[in-house]
């Protein structure tokens, strides 16, 4: 089982993402068994079939993919998951404080993808709160310092919802 | 100007620690070099033609006589004793060791300085106009609100990774002077009808391959919500802007392909959820902010202009400094001074080590021991009692940074061009060097007037070229260096961009160019015109008849497919 940081912890992880490859249409793709991270387009192609596996499944979004439509669908899903294609396509830290912030989306949201080290404090502040990170690299050393970079911040943001200049004001 | 609070100086120095760990990591193998080049790049490191070049934050142009020192310090420690000043409020080293940077950078903490994302795909420096807080003109000082974003920006979590760079300049006078027009975002501060401070948003402008001038977003922005209105420029932005091909991917591609109206009508509604949230800027934090710009303890000056009028009769080069190197100031008795960067023979915006601490020890005893970076290029004394300009020249002259050619044709802005940078299609110091070389004579530089001539080594135009009256873009035309010129560019309220004359030029040719160019207004001119009033009355087409007189005019080459990181 692949080792994850969530909440804090290294954690074994049992879910496994499903992921379209070449060939793979999203209406036909067999559905695996177990826990599994759907991709937004399979839930949308093959709704009726996800929810009758009847057993609890996670929601992935790729970078290009928004909140917006999977917002009334929050009760179905166990997690949500956003692809980072490549470290540097930033949309996903848009999409994850907006499913904060704006959707209220309050449960495991978890960065897969070309998820490194050096991103994990922005990931966190944006409201991720698992991370997959990309295989081969040292999660314990990401675990150990990559939170805690910074001990104060000037924005506001999912983590902080007061910006620096309101608490020291107060 | 702004000092650090014990919280700004833990945020710098965290950013000291995780790059040397990042330099660390990337030396063991565990970064890779991609996986490294976005980390360097958001702190200024770039990987050049001879070795890193180390991009230095200068925020919004000002600097403390003791930041200028340290700057010396580390340029002759660490690099071959020079810096370059870019165009925006950057100092530039060119021959730093990459093991040596965390050192620099933590050099550089000691004196509330940094070079946080002075590069990469994120928010960059936030810019202004050199005279901001003593210009005349000025409806109100753009530095508190400056300072403001730049804290905003500084870290920000949802905007590190960016389809492109983006960068923001403010002014707050009536008379542009920090290209708001051609920024990512550009911000004019106005007084509103309630009195209060009010930003007019432009977005979209930029140079670059493809120039474009802003458009307004929204006329009229109540300070308060700055943050949050830039927050929703952003994400919009972040979300929507192309990233498939990084020629594509600035903003005004968005916003032309939107069009503005859609494109503020998707701000609005982002901004619909942003607005008054948290993010809303206090007065209790405007006031904290502002009371690090208010005024230095100006003394009542005797009046001085009869004694200016008596120094500037009985010394000519004087009173060329005089009439080339100071500038109005709000207090009477008092007068802004630009210390050249553009001296003859000598590559625009260098400094070197000794020169800063002369320009320190002259901010020091002039200038209430502070000075700032003009996106010209050059340096600004902003505060000098008129009673002291002669000796401040004097010794001003002795460092080398007297010359009197402020707005006149050798006070060229210019990139570091083919002789540093990777990007480059053709070196622009030496075209410079040449021009300077040919304009050399004072009577005949004076003659010629107000004339800006900017020189990009690419089609990134970091040397701003567009904006030029006379702009000089290096191109690659079969391998070989060639110049394309453009005239009629224009900063300001009405910055336009210039047209190109047609085909380009070798090196070689360039200065004769330049001198036809010249050669045709002074033949057309009537009385006070300056270039630029004579070629917006004739044209361009007596100008082109005479640069190509005996040339086949074919078509513009095409530049080259490059792009600066
Ligand atoms: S304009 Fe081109 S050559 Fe000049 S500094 Fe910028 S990227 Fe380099």
């Amino acid at each position: 089982m692949a080792r994850i940081i969530k909440q804090g912890a290294l954690v074994d992880d049992p879910w496994q993402i499903l992921a379209l490859n070449e060939g793979d249409l999203a209406e036909t793709v067999p559905l695996p068994t177990g826990p599994v991270i759907f991709p937004f387009d399979v839930w949308q192609a093959q709704r009726e079939a996800v929810l009758a596996r009847d057993i609890p499944f996670g929601l992935w979004l790729d970078s290009h993919q928004g909140p917006e439509e999977i917002a009334v669908d929050f009760g179905h899903f166990a997690l949500i998951a956003i692809n980072f294609p490549k470290f540097v396509d930033g949309r996903g830290y848009s999409t994850a404080r907006l499913l904060r912030s704006r959707f209220g989306w309050m449960g495991e949201l978890r960065a897969i993808g070309d998820v490194l080290h050096d991103q994990l404090f922005y990931m966190k502040r944006c409201g991720f709160n698992s991370f997959a990170l990309k295989a081969g690299k040292d999660i314990d050393g990401a675990l150990a310092t990559a939170f805690t970079t910074w001990q104060d911040n000037y924005q506001a943001a999912v983590d902080q919802k007061q910006p620096l200049f309101r608490r020291s004001a107060a | 100007m702004y000092r650090y609070n014990p919280v700004d100086h833990a945020i710098v120095r965290a950013r000291v620690e995780q790059f040397r760990d990042q330099v660390a990591r990337w030396q063991t193998g565990e970064l890779t070099p991609e996986e490294f080049r976005p980390l360097r790049l958001q702190n200024g490191l770039y990987v050049q033609r001879h070795a890193p070049m180390l991009r230095i934050a200068v925020p919004y142009g000002l600097l403390s006589s003791t930041q200028l020192r340290k700057l010396a310090f580390i340029a002759r420690t660490y690099d071959k004793g020079y810096g370059h000043f870019s165009t925006r409020h950057n100092l530039q080293l060119n021959w730093p060791k990459i093991e040596d940077c965390p050192d620099i950078l933590a050099h550089l903490a000691d004196v509330e300085m940094h070079a946080i994302q002075t590069s990469g795909n994120c928010i960059r420096n936030v810019t202004t106009d050199q005279f901001a807080g003593v210009a005349p003109d000025e409806i109100i000082d753009p530095r508190p609100l400056a300072e403001i974003i730049r804290q905003w920006s500084t870290f920000h979590p949802e905007f590190a990774f960016l389809p492109r760079k983006f960068k923001i300049a403010i002014s707050g006078t009536a008379d542009d002077r920090a290209l708001t027009w051609f920024h990512d975002i550009g911000l004019h501060l106005n007084a509103g009808m309630d009195g209060q401070p009010h930003f007019r948003v432009i977005v979209g402008g930029g140079l670059g391959r493809t120039p474009i001038r802003g458009q307004i977003v929204r006329e009229s922005l109540e300070w308060q919500h700055i943050l949050t209105y830039c927050e929703a420029i952003l994400r919009v932005y972040n979300r929507y802007g192309r990233r498939d091909n990084p020629f594509k991917a600035r903003i005004k591609i968005l916003v032309q392909a939107l069009g503005i109206e859609e494109f503020a009508r998707q701000v609005e509604e982002e901004w619909l959820h942003l607005k008054n949230g948290p993010s809303t800027l206090t007065q209790a934090e405007f006031d904290r902010v502002s009371t690090f710009f208010t005024a230095p303890a100006y003394s009542p000056q005797a009046d001085s202009d009869e004694l200016l009028d008596h120094q500037t009769l009985a010394d000519k080069a004087f009173a060329r400094w005089i009439a080339r190197c100071t500038h109005p100031h709000k207090i009477a008795g008092y007068a802004a001074v630009t210390l050249s960067l553009k001296k003859h023979g000598q590559a625009p915006g260098d400094i070197t080590a000794d020169q800063m601490d002369a320009v320190a020890d002259l901010a020091d005893r002039y200038s209430f021991g502070e000075l700032r970076i003009s996106h010209e290029q050059n340096i600004v004394l902003a505060d000098v009692p008129k009673a002291d300009l002669y000796e401040l020249w004097q010794v001003a002259k002795a460092a080398g940074l007297a010359t009197p050619n402020i707005g006149l044709l050798t006070d060229m802005i210019c990139c570091p061009g083919g002789d540093f940078c990777d990007l480059a299609n053709a070196k622009s110091i030496p075209i410079a060097n040449a021009i300077q070389a040919r304009y050399d004579d004072l009577d005949h530089l004076f003659d010629v007037g107000d004339l800006e001539l900017n020189i990009s080594g690419c089609m990134n135009s970091c040397g701003h070229h567009h904006v030029a009256h006379i702009g000089i873009l290096g191109v690659d035309k079969n391998d070989a260096e060639f110049y394309q010129v453009t005239l009629g560019g224009r900063q300001g309220n009405n910055a336009q961009l210039g047209k190109v004359i047609g085909p380009s030029f070798s090196a070689q040719e360039m200065p004769d160019v330049i001198e036809k160019l010249i050669g045709v207004y002074i033949e057309h001119r009537h009385a006070d015109e300056t270039f630029l009033d004579t070629l917006d009355r004739i044209g361009a087409e007596p100008f082109k008849d005479k640069v190509y007189e005996g040339k086949v005019r074919r078509g513009k080459p095409a530049p080259t497919e490059k792009e600066a990181a």
